[in-house]
């Protein structure tokens, strides 16, 4: 098995505390590892308390969801349907394949315990009855460390029957996906859990929170998300509330990838950075000789900021902001702000020696590949999308492309089961919006790529 | 030809069914095992499944059509999947891609000549920050560069015995 590398070079802003020691040489997998670095004590401490009382402060430390929404992680366990006296399930999303993220394998890999902890605690708070790690297929060296941590909980008392001596008892199954992005999607995750095809359910009715796995409760967790869990009972909810910044609790785990000097995960405090201190400082900027074109904030599927545009107007609390990309707060709110979202967590930097066409027939590729094929608008308009771009790519763009372009993406959000629909339609709206002159231009040129030294497509 | 499963398959099976509230739930581990001992999951094999979980072979197809890891064809004895998405295509992952081709002499999809390899595009690897990545079965290969793709497979040519390539070398998925 190849070991996950450890990171030497720890920034110094970064502010650690879901990878504390994932990257310490010395830390190791096993149970024996964790306990001696004061795991499982918090959930021991969950069990002393009510489960309702454990929800409190994950509700007071406004944990949001890390895997790309966003949403509230105390809320989500709040519409739980409590009253169907069916089972509840607990359910880890660790399919993680948003282009551009990769923290949670970093969590997976190096500190296993700390996800089944958060897992045990949350599984405690909301009476579940049995949890699931959904982990993708192309993590198998995972899958096995987390069989294993499992296995070592268990033998421990923390995990299964009567946890930590307490009357409730829980077990976790890992589960491994097929390589289908649309598994990452909640519903979709919930069909394939089922042995299904991963075909998204529609909401209204299906919420998990009422009908989820088998038509019960559910409830669908990111792997960062429920780590987080653990610091917030730890440290109590409003400690934890005190971390990053008004509505942006906690710490977050930044994928900074693409044209930079030092790409990697950084774990910062929300809010308390910006885009351009992560872009130019903590990730060392640009390659020599090159100027920034494009930045995805927030996964492939976010809406793209040019290079040099500013993003001007109120916030909601009336306070009025002008910002370059470098000036966008590094948490949930500031990407919301500035037209897009922060999704994953995935900063993917472009810079000019590339075509802006390429990235974009890049990134429809990967959307028309993962469509599930459920919705028309989707499976079709995503593969359009990809067949345009492609075709723009290979010396054949025309004028009118960037219209048809923008009028397929329009056709396409807001009419499908999932936001695989969004997803596919947000790159090619947002490109085709902000670099509306390249892509023109391209038409004007009438140039085939892979003339440079990097192809996207 | 029937399938017949081997004992660990059997056995595998026997545990991971009860692990899941309803037996359906258990399909796509079992299809890794039989994929991991076999190279592929062949119809026969699909039909032993659905015995296995009660449901019909039709739906247990349903799933290994769907998700493009499972294939119903034999493939090269190493799999090579190189990340094709943006952040490896940036650090030219098209480029890694080519190498591991053109050391094989092979196609992207197919199976090589030596029936060595079977070299296809995966989509988001999930280790962006370490493009461009690959995977060699199981495991991850990082910040690859043309010669430590060489040296790969070099290694690979070494280790693994020439054989008659699969009868049939393109997977289900392209």
């Amino acid at each position: 098995m190849i070991a996950a590398p450890k990171r030497t070079d720890i920034h110094p802003k970064e502010r650690r505390m879901i990878l504390k020691h994932a990257d310490d040489p010395s830390y190791d997998t096993s149970v024996d590892c964790y306990i001696e670095h004061g795991g499982y004590e918090t959930l021991k401490k969950a069990l002393t308390l009510k489960p309702e009382d454990v929800h409190d402060h994950v509700m007071k430390a406004g944990i949001r969801g890390r895997g790309g929404a966003g949403f509230p992680a105390g809320m989500k366990w709040k519409f739980l349907d409590r009253k169907s006296g069916k089972p509840i399930y607990l359910i880890c999303n660790a399919d993680e394949s948003e282009p551009g993220t990769f923290k949670d394998r970093q969590i997976m890999h190096k500190d296993p315990h700390q996800l089944i902890e958060g897992m045990m605690i949350a599984a405690y708070a909301t009476n579940t009855a049995k949890a699931f790690i959904y982990i993708r297929e192309e993590m198998p060296h995972g899958a096995v460390i987390l069989e294993q941590a499992i296995e070592e909980a268990r033998a421990k008392g923390f995990v299964g029957d009567k946890i930590g001596g307490s009357d409730y008892s829980c077990d976790i199954v890992v589960h491994r996906g097929a390589a289908a992005y649309i598994c990452g999607e909640e519903t979709g995750l919930i069909e394939s859990l089922e042995g299904k095809r991963a075909y998204p359910r529609i909401k209204p009715p299906y919420f998990p929170a009422a009908l989820g796995l088998y038509m019960c409760p559910t409830i669908v967790n990111n792997v960062e998300t429920l780590c987080h869990v653990v610091h917030a009972v730890s440290m109590g909810g409003e400690e934890y509330a005190k971390i990053g910044t008004p509505n942006n609790s906690g710490t977050r785990i930044w994928s900074l990838s693409g044209h930079v000097q030092r790409p990697g995960y950084y774990e910062l405090e929300n809010g308390k950075h910006t885009y351009g201190d992560l872009i130019y400082e903590i990730g060392g900027g640009l390659k020599p000789g090159r100027q920034l074109l494009a930045v995805i904030p927030g996964g492939s599927s976010s809406k793209v900021w040019r290079a040099g545009e500013r993003f001007k107007g109120k916030d909601r609390g009336g306070n009025e902001y002008d910002w370059a990309i470098e000036d966008v707060p590094l948490n949930f709110d500031g990407p919301m702000t500035a037209g897009s979202m922060s999704g994953s967590g995935a900063v993917i930097v472009v810079d000019d020696s590339v075509d802006i066409v390429d990235v974009l027939a890049n990134i429809n590729a990967f959307y028309a590949h993962e469509s599930c094929g459920q919705c028309t608008p989707c499976r079709e308009g995503s593969l359009w999308m990809k067949k345009i771009t492609s075709r723009m790519t290979s010396g054949h763009a025309r004028p009118e492309d960037v219209d048809l372009l923008a009028s397929i993406g329009d056709q396409i959000a807001g009419r499908t089961i999932c936001a695989h629909g969004e997803a596919c339609a947000w790159p090619t709206q947002s490109f085709v919006a902000k670099f509306r002159d390249k892509f023109l231009e391209r038409a004007e040129r009438q140039a085939a790529s892979g003339s440079g030294d990097i192809r996207l497509i | 030809m029937a399938f017949e499963p081997s004992q660990p398959l059997r056995d595998y099976t026997e545990k991971v069914i009860p692990r899941y509230p309803q037996k359906r739930s258990a399909i796509m581990m079992i299809l890794h095992a039989i994929q991991r001992e076999q190279g592929y999951i062949s119809l026969e094999a699909q039909e032993w499944v659905a015995a296995q979980v009660e449901i019909e072979p039709i739906q247990v197809r349903e799933v290994v059509t769907f998700y493009p890891f499972y294939r119903e064809h034999p493939v090269g004895k190493k799999y090579i999947r190189v990340c094709r998405t943006l952040s490896c295509a940036l650090n030219g992952g098209y480029k890694v891609c080519d190498k591991f081709l053109s050391e094989f002499g092979t196609k992207l999809n197919e199976t090589s000549p030596d029936g060595r390899v079977t070299v296809e595009f995966a989509e988001c690897l999930a280790a962006c920050g370490t493009a461009p990545v690959a995977m060699i079965d199981d495991d991850l290969y990082e910040n690859l560069t043309e010669e430590q793709v060489k040296e790969l497979c070099d290694a690979i040519k070494r280790d693994v015995p020439e054989q008659a390539p699969a009868p049939s070398a393109e997977s289900t998925h392209h």
